[in-house]
């Protein structure tokens, strides 16, 4: 599975950090999400896909 | 019968129990979705309540929070529309709403959250250990829920731990459309403004590690700053977006567990349950208050109804979380309910800036409720449960619990 993140919609709310840890982050200075990782693995597929219907900028989008 | 209701409805709706959604609302969604309503004040709104258009309609740019416009809506009778219109949001909207957000966001990342969670747990810790103490029965929104988010506030804007009670009354007076009058509204304001604009200058003089004193000097992209105005402003919409509703919601979840106990029995031999559990309680409210309402600045097309420019759209978060075709079984609490994409905090780039927080919080309460007081229980039957009487966050008057 590809993350990809789209950073001019992210609304930095921080809820893609807290469902999935291992893949997202936000920097410091505003907040906006970072992917720490944009193929995650089989385990994290479930976190991701979490991660992304939370997002309420739907800034997050996976492909196969 | 689509915007076709002769009458207008009144708003907001009534519903039978402090914990049931007004009857309404699924025959709106399925045959009314823009229905006609008449606010408080007697002006008239458009309500919508299904998912898609309530989720389109927050984080539509041409739908804004200018409910001061000439043709808006007038929310209530009393005169400033209360928190939706009050002079503080004027102050911060003047900074520029997306340049302040910005500002702020660092502070309510999940990594600061989270930092702040040890401090959080040993808050509920102790209030926990007060309520105990006095026995039971006990009400816990007054003992745990209405105290935990004021002590949250005051930690981040470095107030001292003696000057919370009265950052509770002036939140509780701010808040209060109905209970007060609105001559003890505004000196509630004005005594809360001097107050914070005294403790600016303390933490000018001696800043601390506190969110007032890393805006002091902080500046935008620009390199500009924040006035002393927009700063007092900010912990002034601190206070009033993050109290009430952060001790209601602890309230109506902790009701709402514990009046169907197996739902409680569950949480009590499965604690990982209670991140899913609190977004649960979350998006199954049915008592959240008035709604986000919108002012429309141009013409647009919701459900295939016309909302002309002017209009005043009300957003029921609350009716959209219940709306069958996001939600398979919304009439249903499901505690392990995973995705969950409920508009509880709103959507789009207005949506809360204290989410994580709020979670946070609301975990809190519940993981340490679970470990001290498993056994607790509602002391007096759901039915006798009250609402609130205020109108914008919805929430029960009390919770009284015994263990
Ligand atoms: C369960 C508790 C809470 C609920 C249900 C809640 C809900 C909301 C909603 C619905 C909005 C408006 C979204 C919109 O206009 O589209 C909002 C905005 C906001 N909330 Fe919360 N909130 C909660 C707790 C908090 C906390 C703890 C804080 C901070 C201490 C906070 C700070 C804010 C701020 C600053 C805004 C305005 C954001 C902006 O204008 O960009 N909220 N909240
Ligand atoms: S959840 Fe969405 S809006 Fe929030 S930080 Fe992550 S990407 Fe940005």
């Amino acid at each position: 599975m590809k993350v990809i993140l789209d950073q001019d919609k992210c609304v930095a709310s921080g809820q893609c950090v807290m469902a999935a840890p291992e893949v997202f982050d936000q920097r410091d200075e505003d907040g906006v999400a970072i992917l720490l990782n944009d193929s995650p693995s089989e385990a994290g597929t479930e976190d991701v896909q979490h991660a992304a219907s939370v997002c309420p900028a739907l800034a997050i989008r996976l492909s196969a | 019968m689509n915007q076709e209701n002769l009458v207008p409805l009144r708003y907001p709706l009534s519903a039978k129990g402090a914990l049931e959604p007004p009857a309404e609302w699924a025959e709106l969604r399925e045959r009314c979705p823009v229905a006609r309503v008449r606010l408080p004040s007697g002006d008239e709104a458009s309500l919508l309540t299904r998912y898609d258009d309530v989720k389109m309609v927050l984080s539509d740019p041409r739908c804004t929070r200018r409910l001061d416009a000439e043709d808006a809506a007038r929310i209530s009778e009393s005169e400033s529309g209360g928190v939706f219109n009050a002079p503080m949001a004027t102050a911060l909207y003047s900074a520029g709403q997306q340049r302040w957000r910005m500002m702020l966001t660092k502070w309510f990342t999940a990594k600061r959250v989270n930092a702040l969670k040890p401090g959080i747990v040993a808050m509920t810790d102790r209030l926990v250990d007060e309520m105990i103490e006095s026995g039971h029965p006990a009400d816990i929104k007054a003992r745990v829920g209405f105290p935990l988010p004021v002590w949250v506030i005051c930690d981040l804007l470095g107030v001292p731990d003696t000057d919370r009670d009265r950052f509770a009354r002036w939140s509780d007076m701010m808040l209060n459309l109905t209970r007060y009058g609105q001559t003890e509204i505004d000196a509630a304001e004005a005594e809360f403004g001097a107050y914070l604009t005294a403790h600016l200058d303390m933490k000018r003089a001696d800043p601390g590690e506190d969110l007032l004193s890393s805006l002091l000097t902080a500046t935008d992209a620009d390199g500009a700053g924040l006035t002393d105005i927009q700063l007092v402003a900010t912990g002034q919409a601190l206070l009033v977006a993050g109290h009430e509703t952060t001790a209601n919601m602890i309230g109506k979840m902790l009701a709402m567990l514990l009046s169907e106990r197996r739902r409680w029995e569950r949480l009590v031999a499965d604690p990982s349950l209670v991140r899913t559990a609190v977004e649960e309680a979350l998006r199954f409210d049915a008592n959240p208050g008035f709604g986000m309402p919108r002012y429309v600045e141009q013409n647009i097309e919701v459900a295939e109804t016309l909302l002309p420019r002017g209009t005043t759209v009300v957003c029921s978060m609350a009716a959209a979380n219940r709306d069958e075709n996001t939600f398979a079984g919304a009439d249903e609490m499901t505690l392990d309910r995973s995705p969950n994409p409920h508009l509880a905090f709103g959507s789009g780039p207005h949506s809360c800036l204290g989410q994580s927080l709020a979670r946070t919080e609301l975990q809190t309460v519940l993981e340490v409720l679970l470990r001290r007081l498993p056994t607790l229980e509602l002391a007096v039957p759901a039915e006798e449960l009250r609402r609130v009487e205020g109108l914008v966050v919805g929430g029960l008057r009390e919770l009284p619990v015994r263990w």
